[in-house]
């Protein structure tokens, strides 16, 4: 696996130009999720109707281009989603980031499919997971 | 000691079977801080070990017995040799420093309690912090940190405001893994000695790279890893001054720790087999022998001056690149550079160096606490070992700028 599978264009593309990043610096700590080994960090809102549909995810993060990108694609994707949808996306990604599902599966997903290269690089999964465990942080199934 | 010849270094990456083997031999590896390569003398030695002798030690009669027991033993004083300890009696093995330190921690800190404090500085390894905090959970001690300055350097002046007569060790790291810093470890002995308090120091980044002597530094404790000094993994060092290991208890029991067993009760035999309960990484001991060996060979002032030389040209070019902050005193300092460039997360620097055939590492360096007194998430280090060539800085620095180039216009 070579280093631009792993930074391929499009990754670059959503870090350099993070979708739905915000200024959440009002937001206290608590409201971070942290990956200590690297010392990634980012707060979420997520925004949703009165039916539970997602209107919005907005974030603002500090860390690699991996984390960064994946934060920002997924914040693209998960709008107009209902939560349940949301989650089950979230769990095929994190899957696959484990190797328990094919790669193959992010395909449907537009841009996040890029990202799928990640699982070969096992130091690395952690920072494509981040906005995704704190989504699942963040918006708790009712 | 012999004075050698000085060798060169082309001559001595000669001796790193990794360094000319075709599938790693095109690596620029800046990360012996981590863990250094190993010579071929010490891989030989660790399969002559098991092609030759292959036996437990300090048990049987046999022939072989008494071969592994001899190797073993004659590793034992070589370390003990090394440091300028007293006696092989001060020499325990363990697993590594992290090990050492916690065995400290556990049977010396047996006898502190609750209000006593344990003096330990803001620039410590978490190998020298967690064991303290283990046993502060225990037992209810305090830890206190002797802060550092912004350039990275201990405030010994500090000690006066956290002395008080409840303070039962001093525990200290003799060069940072972070920023190179090399600390004052006599200053702080002194001051500690004088107050009758001992003083614990970890050297797993001095003892590979500077003449180490434990009673230059008038230490109680010295810890250090066998697999940074060109040893393997898995085998460490406790130096510990005779009456402190044999008032200790001890930190493992099983075999070969005890004197007499019954059901309900043991006695232990002295130090220091008391520490080394279980068969231990004998052919670990007898590669970090090796090592050892190996580096007296090349002489270790002369690696020493080597990787001095180094640092300072490593430090100079470094400076050339535009939007590199480096951390750390200038001088004197050990073989590490810890630096973060504008923009780019320390892991994608080094993703991008690895693809170019730089391996540093990226991170918080097991120093979490110091991350945060010098305000950063993580940090990019270089260290360089006796096989570490100018060159080498030079492919650093250029992979560097390809990074930004790479990078350019991230958040």
């Amino acid at each position: 696996m070579a280093f631009d599978d792993l930074y391929q264009e499009i990754i670059l593309d959503h870090y350099k130009r993070p979708r739905n990043s915000v200024d959440l610096s009002a937001l206290p700590s608590e409201y971070a999720h942290e990956n200590p080994t690297c010392g990634d960090s980012l707060k979420l809102v997520v925004e949703s109707d009165d039916d539970g549909r997602i209107e919005s995810v907005k974030f603002d993060g500090t860390g690699c281009a991996i984390s960064m990108a994946s934060a920002s694609m997924m914040t693209d994707l998960l709008r107009g989603k209902t939560r349940s949808e949301a989650y089950d996306i979230a769990a095929q990604f994190t899957g696959v980031m484990r190797g328990e599902r094919q790669v193959s599966e992010l395909e449907e997903y537009g841009d996040l499919a890029a990202l799928g290269g990640v699982a070969q690089f096992p130091l690395r999964i952690k920072c494509a997971t981040l906005a995704w465990h704190a989504f699942e942080r963040s918006a708790p199934l009712d | 000691m012999n004075t050698t010849q000085a060798r060169s270094v082309e001559s001595i990456r000669g001796d790193f079977p990794i360094i000319n083997a075709p599938a790693t031999g095109h690596i620029a590896y800046l990360d012996s801080a981590a863990t250094s390569h190993k010579p071929r003398v010490v891989i030989d030695a660790i399969s002559g070990y098991y092609e030759e002798a292959n036996s437990n030690v300090h048990r049987a009669v046999h022939s072989l017995a008494a071969e592994s027991t001899g190797r073993f033993e004659r590793a034992r004083s070589t370390v003990a040799k090394f440091i300028g300890a007293n006696s092989v009696r001060e020499i325990v093995f363990t697993r590594g420093t992290t090990e050492s330190i916690n065995l400290v921690a556990s049977s010396f800190g047996q006898r502190f309690s609750a209000g006593d404090i344990v003096i330990l500085t803001e620039m410590e390894h978490h190998s020298n912090l967690v064991p303290w905090q283990l046993l502060a959970a225990r037992t209810g001690i305090e830890l206190r940190f002797i802060p550092i300055d912004d350039r990275g350097v201990l405030e010994l002046a500090a000690l006066d405001e956290l002395w008080t007569d409840r303070v039962r060790m001093v525990a200290l790291t003799q060069v940072s893994n972070v920023l190179g810093t090399i600390n004052d470890v006599r200053a702080v002995t002194d001051y500690a000695h004088e107050r009758g308090v001992p003083v614990l120091v970890d050297a797993a980044q001095s003892v590979p790279h500077q003449r180490v002597g434990v009673d230059d530094l008038g230490c109680d404790f010295l810890a250090f890893s066998g697999h940074k000094i060109y040893g393997p993994t898995g085998i460490g060092v406790l130096y510990a001054k005779s009456p402190n290991l044999d008032q200790m208890e001890p930190y493992m029991g099983g075999g070969s720790m005890i004197e007499a067993v019954w059901l309900d009760r043991s006695t232990w035999t002295e130090a220091p087999q008391k520490f080394e309960a279980g068969t231990p990484n004998i052919a670990g001991a007898v590669g970090l022998g090796a090592a050892i060996e190996y580096v007296e060979s090349i002489g270790i002032d002369a690696l020493a001056a080597h990787e001095q030389e180094l640092t300072r040209y490593a430090m100079e070019s470094l400076a050339t690149v535009a939007g590199l902050t480096m951390y750390g005193p200038d001088a004197p300092r050990g073989s590490v550079i810890s630096f973060v460039i504008d923009d780019i997360h320390p892991h994608d620097v080094a993703q991008y160096l690895d693809r170019e055939g730089v391996a540093v590492r990226p991170g918080h360096h097991c120093a979490q606490p110091l991350m945060r007194r010098l305000n950063v998430v993580a940090m990019v280090r270089a260290s360089f070992g006796a096989y570490s060539t100018r060159q080498e800085i030079d492919r650093l620095v250029s992979a560097l700028e390809k990074t930004k180039e790479f990078f350019a216009g991230g958040i």
